[in-house]
């Protein structure tokens, strides 16, 4: 069992990316220290660990800090080798790798240009979303998860849309529908959802939609949550 | 017996994303079926083989597509055990990435719209370019690539490959755009001996391109970016790399150094 002074995550309670790095630390059994940050406000120990960025989530590992949600997951996977999350085939691997970086760049782009924007640019993100889900819908035929039978990488990689997506429709006032026209993507949000990790480890809802909401009247880009 | 296995690479002869893989293939000497693209003509291969981005380079391996360069050039790396190009501790690997998103998230399309601009908006971006560089110095300084001849150590890895081919644009827009300062050798020295030594590779000279190729090239896209009407913005209005990012079939006269082609 890992002491939990070795491994220690700054976090901030709304953000999808930080709960993306805790379903990982938890589905490989890892105990970790959890520091909340008050993003306007940020700690001397973040701004020291993550200089550049200045964002959460930051894992520190033995004092070395591992910045980016997508690259702390591939480093979890790397040094705590039980239960992997990435899969062994590297064709597989690469796969895995692509989709969690078209969710992260094209989905997040599309979601935050319908979240923010009104009129028809909100209507052309919500279009080009939709034609993005269907790429991810079409990706889960005859899989149950992304990743095979059971939750890995691309599913934590693309678990943001599970919680976050439906927020921030819920917040900004659209639709992406995908309840209605992406069968395969709508089922795995539920399974998803319903894998103990994942429930037990999401922030209340209705909390997060006014923060959502708060956020959307700043009309600032301020990145909360991202990487 | 081995069984006989197919790779094919398309590509573009200006495009920095494909030298990454064609340098990594050369350094682990794979043989490959070379692809030359024309961007604004795109074969039906390749977008059938990349139609969520219909982008260069896609490597073709036994009929199975593999997309966007980083996301390539780790298969190869996992494919092809010899000459490996990343490293094996995972810290140092969780470091190489965060760089490598690094060059390819904020260096690479800042010196897109240092190229694709002028005025105002082009000192903005001149700036930034110089305050990226300024954390890369910091880091071969400082950082945990202190005293390295190269990132990758004492041969080149990953970083060096994705950094490196794209770097040796900066040189070549300098030429183009007088008055533009990209690497200074005074402000960036570890930058600027790094980039140098990368540069004085044999398989490097032996992938990217002659600078006088390069420089006449860049030379006719900026004249050409530079004839169209400007908005007050002083950014070119005209698709670039630079500037749509998720626009994959931008006109293939512009370098595509930057977020476009991964």
């Amino acid at each position: 069992m890992v002491a939990s002074a070795a491994v220690r995550l700054f976090g901030m309670w709304a953000s999808p990316a930080v709960r993306r790095v805790e379903w990982a630390l938890k589905l490989k059994g890892i105990e970790y220290e959890y520091i909340e940050e008050d993003l306007s406000n940020k700690s001397s120990s973040l701004l020291e660990f993550n200089p550049i960025n200045k964002q959460v989530p930051v894992l520190v590992h033995n004092c070395n800090p591992i910045v980016e949600s997508l690259v702390i997951l591939e480093y979890i996977d790397e040094t705590w080798k039980d239960n992997p999350i990435l899969p062994v085939d590297p064709l597989e691997r690469a796969k895995a790798r692509f989709w969690a970086t078209f969710v992260d760049v094209k989905c997040r782009e599309e979601s935050r240009k319908a979240f923010f924007m009104e009129g028809e640019e909100k209507e052309k993100a919500i279009e080009n979303l939709q034609v993005q889900l269907k790429a991810l819908d079409e990706e889960l035929e005859g899989k149950k998860f992304f990743s095979g039978d059971h939750i890995g990488y691309t599913d934590l990689a693309v678990g943001w849309m599970t919680f976050w997506l439906g927020v921030a429709e819920e917040a900004a006032g659209f639709k992406a529908n995908y309840d209605v026209k992406f069968p395969n993507f709508s089922r795995w949000i539920k399974d998803f959802l319903a894998e103990p990790v994942i429930k037990d480890n999401l922030p209340p809802r209705e909390k997060t939609v006014e923060f959502f909401r708060a956020f959307k009247q700043l009309g600032s880009c301020t990145k909360v949550n991202q990487k | 017996m081995e069984k006989f296995s197919s790779l094919k690479l398309f590509g573009s002869w200006a495009s920095s994303y494909t030298h990454r893989v064609q340098l990594a293939l050369k350094l682990k000497n794979i043989q490959f079926e070379y692809i030359e693209e024309d961007l604004s003509n795109k074969s039906e291969a390749l977008l059938q083989s990349n139609p969520i981005y219909k982008k260069v380079p896609v490597l073709v391996h036994d009929d199975r597509p593999l997309v966007e360069s980083v996301i390539i050039l780790q298969y190869v790396d996992e494919v092809w055990n010899n000459r490996p190009i990343l490293p094996t501790d995972p810290y140092e690997r969780a470091v190489v990435r965060f760089w490598c998103h690094f060059a390819d998230d904020k260096l690479g399309p800042a010196v897109g719209v240092v190229f694709a601009s002028s005025g105002d908006v082009q000192k903005a971006a001149v700036d930034q370019v110089h305050e990226n560089l300024a954390l890369i110095e910091r880091e071969l300084r400082e950082g945990y690539f202190k005293g390295r001849k190269f990132f990758g150590g004492d041969s080149i890895g990953l970083l060096d490959i994705v950094l490196g081919c794209g770097s040796y644009w900066l040189a070549v827009f300098e030429e183009v755009m007088t008055g533009v300062k990209l690497v200074d050798p005074e402000a960036f020295p570890l930058f600027h001996a790094w980039l140098r030594e990368f540069e004085a590779l044999d398989e490097v000279k032996e992938t990217i391109p002659a600078v006088d190729k390069l420089l006449e090239y860049a030379k006719a896209v900026r004249a050409m970016l530079v004839g169209h009407c400007m908005g007050n913005t002083g950014v070119i209005e005209t698709a670039t790399p630079a500037t749509t990012a998720a626009s994959a079939t931008t006109t293939a006269s512009v370098p595509d150094i930057t977020v476009d082609s991964s």
